[in-house]
């Protein structure tokens, strides 16, 4: 039984890596219509930055935080350099942008950092007077953490007047303009929240499978089907999405023979299945196409 | 020079023209009314004033040439456009479209009082503060957009056809509150209306547009009474 | 262009003579260029059969290195396990990967654009894992995959480098006039059908789900073909040789060489083996430049900004100026 809880604490923690990634595509999905395929990559090297703050000796909260800031910035910059110019093309166009997006990344970090697996240390202590069997210190950190970056994003989006803006824009562009709100710029301001909250999740991953380039695309695999099960109209259905995920991955691992190598296979699975019979997911809305 | 003014105003889907060269003008203060039947061109009027097609020829709002300018730098101005379809936010409650209609202003405190203004003017819209904005009737979501409105503190108005799709007393309602707020804020309205008589007795001027094409203009009372202009070109 | 190439005079004779250079290529070229050439046609194949899927028929695809992979290990689990020759391996490659396009096709009726996009990518990241599957590991050789040794030359005189090319060609060339066939029949006209107004096409009677499938089906044999070829130039399959990266150079060749084309898979293949050592060749001289696959995308967004069409609908542009150019 010790067995299952630990399975399952397990999967809540990872659940929670795919949970901000899942968030990070469904923000800019619900804003622009668009997968961010480069998502994973864009929280790769965003974890790399602040690998690099650690070699120059920051601590680790500090290169974090360093590391977000900076990835907001980023964000913001790609959403207006890389991505305008196709924001009304038809979909394949915009496709390809991303892929290219994702080739650049993955391959100047490999540049820079090299292809070599990198340990990278957790944002908590080993010994903070918590302890148990069940659950290891970083893991609950991970699920701690996400649970307040959650709640800031709800916040944020719920009560201030910029998150009010955010949504109008995504809602109603031409309305949103029609009350001043610049909706470029919302765009621009949604990318790089999720380019921050991607790379909360790349920070708090690394620690559990090492940082390489290659770190994140089965990751993003996860989340996109995280958040295609919670929902893609719903940023917290998407979250409890990954949550949910992130479980199920472990036990399917333990329990489903063979389970534990076609992880990735039950990723694709779940993504087909969900896309074929409950579309809006199981928090999400319907939403009806008309001819 | 008058408050807004429109020379030689051409607009464009892609490549069709929608409209021709259109001319006309409005005093600050002042109603003026666009009428004409459907696909006469005027909602592109007052888009094209709000920067949201293509155009040529001039475009001046209190002296200023909009025609450079992004449609949220125009709303900065002091225009409030209500457009066709209300344009409300579905899934924001009442309050948040409001606050969304505050949204260019900053002083907290004169965005509070001016939403309990808009709860004087439309009690409705009180009742249903925490509503979601899909979920109220045709006539309130009019209300709800012409409180989003007002919220700006508009210079002038651009409204899209108010009356339509709604019964014929809320019309009514509606008009009268629009007389209230000329006569309290000042404000001056271009309304676009399929309605000629109801919009006749509010407007002060009127412009008929047929296809693009101004074909009549005049001071209101007098084409409403002039009963031959009446029955060839508004049909009543 | 949306539609292919009506056939003129000029195109024809464009096509033979190109035909005819690369016959005498493998003479004119070291055997290593040869080598090169025939990794670029596999390439090629696989590219063609993306720009059927997509350009052609609207189905996006991010995935087809999982074709290309069912493709290279049918050829190499016939051969090794079955005893099969190089050249029957290469039908086994085609109806393997046609099945398994085609039973891909059929959930993907569902699943529009982005999303369709979203599942191929799912199958392009949990393919090398899918092939290193403990359960199939007599068959796929696990994680040290199966050796294949290059076919012996066909004619006397020819180096094995010099008869593969020729293989490859001849496929090539067939695939391309089986193509150019397909999209002028109605077969061809229903699938451009369904991809400018699927509405509107069914309303006209078209069985969607038929040719849609079939489709998927045929553009994944292509890949599979692709990639049967491409495990006999590199003598070997390994399931980490088959992951998401391939798929993406099969796109980049795609689009690069004009994705609503069949002549553009070629310059798409020709693009993808010989522009890394272009950029190589460039990183040498200027240290600072970064690697190869960082420039592609680079270009590869480029490309999609400017030139959407890639180089062949660049040529047919440039054709019809200097046609309109000359009449008058």
């Amino acid at each position: 039984m010790d067995l299952f809880f630990q399975l399952t604490l397990a999967g809540l923690a990872i659940g929670s890596v795919y949970a901000c990634v899942a968030l990070a595509v469904v923000m800019i999905y619900q804003a622009t219509d668009h997968f961010n395929f480069a998502q994973g990559e864009m929280a790769m090297f965003s974890t790399f930055i602040a690998f690099t703050f650690l070699t120059f000796g920051a601590p680790v909260w500090l290169a974090a935080v360093g590391a977000i800031a900076l990835s907001f910035i980023a964000g913001l910059i790609i959403e207006r350099v890389v991505i305008k110019p196709v924001e009304n093309a038809p979909v394949l166009n915009q496709i390809i942008v991303f892929i290219g997006l994702l080739m650049i990344l993955n391959n100047v970090a490999g540049w820079i950092w090299e292809f070599t697996i990198k340990p990278f240390p957790s944002l908590f202590p080993a010994d903070w007077g918590f302890h148990s069997d069940l659950i290891g210190p970083h893991h609950i950190g991970v699920i701690g953490l996400t649970l307040i970056v959650l709640l800031a994003i709800y916040l944020f989006f719920r009560f201030t007047r910029v998150g009010l803006a955010m949504r109008a824009a995504a809602a109603n562009p031409d309305s949103a303009r029609l009350v001043g709100v610049s909706v470029s710029w919302m765009l621009a301001l949604g990318w790089g929240l999720a380019a921050g909250v991607g790379a909360i999740g790349g920070i708090l991953v690394a620690p559990i499978v090492y940082l390489d380039p290659n770190m994140m695309s089965g990751v993003l695999l996860y989340a996109f089907a995280g958040a295609l099960l919670g929902g893609v109209s719903s940023p917290f259905g998407a979250a409890m999405g990954g949550l949910i995920i992130g479980v199920l991955e472990n036990w399917v691992g333990q329990y489903v023979p063979g389970g534990s190598e076609l992880k990735l296979t039950f990723a694709l699975a779940i993504i087909v299945i969900v896309l074929l019979f409950k579309p809006a997911g199981i928090f999400g809305r319907v939403v009806v196409k008309r001819v | 020079m008058a408050f807004l003014e429109v020379k030689g105003l051409k607009a464009y889907y892609r490549q069709v023209e929608a409209l021709h060269g259109i001319s006309f003008e409005l005093e600050e203060g002042g109603i003026t009314t666009i009428l004409g039947a459907n696909g006469a061109g005027k909602t592109t009027t007052l888009r094209a004033i709000c920067r949201m097609v293509r155009t040529e020829g001039e475009i001046r709002f209190d002296g200023k040439d909009l025609t450079g300018m992004a449609t949220e730098n125009v709303v900065r101005l002091g225009i409030a456009h209500i457009p066709e379809g209300r344009g409300t936010f579905v899934r924001q409650s009442v309050e948040e479209n409001l606050q969304l209609g505050g949204y260019t202003r900053k002083n907290k405190r004169e965005i509070a009082e001016d939403i309990e203004r808009v709860y004087d003017y439309f009690p409705r819209l009180r009742e249903r503060q925490k509503q979601q904005a899909g979920t109220l009737s045709g006539g309130e979501q009019q209300m709800l957009a012409i409180g989003r409105a007002l919220m700006l503190r508009p210079r002038l108005m651009l409204l899209d056809e108010p009356s339509f799709g709604l019964a014929p007393l809320i019309i009514q309602e509606i008009y009268q509150i629009m007389r209230r707020i000329r006569e309290a804020e000042g404000t001056s309205m271009l309304l676009v209306e399929q309605n000629a008589n109801i919009a006749l007795n509010l407007a002060d001027h009127a412009y008929l547009l047929e296809t693009g094409d101004v074909v009549m203009s005049g001071e209101s009372h007098i084409i409403r009474d002039d009963e031959n202009v009446r029955k060839s070109y508004l049909g009543y | 262009m949306t539609r292919p190439n009506r056939i003129t005079p000029a195109l024809l004779i464009g096509f033979l003579a190109a035909v005819g250079f690369a016959v005498i290529l493998p003479h004119l070229v070291s055997n290593f260029t040869t080598y090169q050439l025939t990794l670029a046609m596999s390439w090629g194949v696989a590219m063609l059969g993306l720009n059927v899927l997509t350009g052609y028929n609207g189905q996006f695809s991010i995935g087809h290195s999982a074709f290309f992979a069912a493709g290279a290990y049918g050829a190499a689990i016939m051969i090794e396990h079955a005893g099969w020759g190089p050249y029957e391996a290469i039908a086994a490659a085609a109806g393997f990967s046609f099945i398994f396009g085609f039973l891909f096709g059929l959930p993907a009726l569902r699943l529009e654009g982005l999303y369709l996009a979203l599942a191929t990518f799912g199958l392009a990241v949990a393919t090398p894992q899918l092939l290193k599957f403990d359960a199939f590991e007599d068959w796929t050789g696990g994680v040290q995959g199966i050796f294949v040794p290059k076919p012996a030359p066909l004619l006397e005189g020819l180096s094995a480098d010099q008869s593969l090319y020729y293989v490859a060609l001849a496929i090539m060339v067939f695939l391309m006039v089986i193509t150019w066939c397909i999209l002028h029949s109605r077969s061809g006209r229903a699938m451009m059908a369904i991809r400018d107004n699927p509405i509107a096409a069914r309303t006209m009677g078209i069985n969607l789900p038929l040719v849609k499938t079939t489709t998927f089906g045929i553009s994944a044999m292509f890949a599979g073909i692709g990639g049967a070829l491409f495990t006999y130039s590199s003598e070997f399959v390994s399931p980490d040789a088959f992951n998401f990266f391939i798929a993406v150079y099969i796109l980049v060749g795609s689009v690069i060489g004009g994705i609503v084309s069949i002549p553009g898979a070629i310059f798409g293949g020709l693009f993808v083996v010989f522009m890394p050592h272009v950029a190589e060749d460039v990183s040498n001289i200027y240290t600072f430049i970064p690697p190869p696959w960082a420039v592609f995308g680079v270009f590869l967004i480029l490309v999609i900004y400017f030139v959407p069409f890639g180089i062949w609908g660049g040529i047919e542009r440039l054709a019809a100026w200097t046609k309109r150019k000359m009449a008058g």
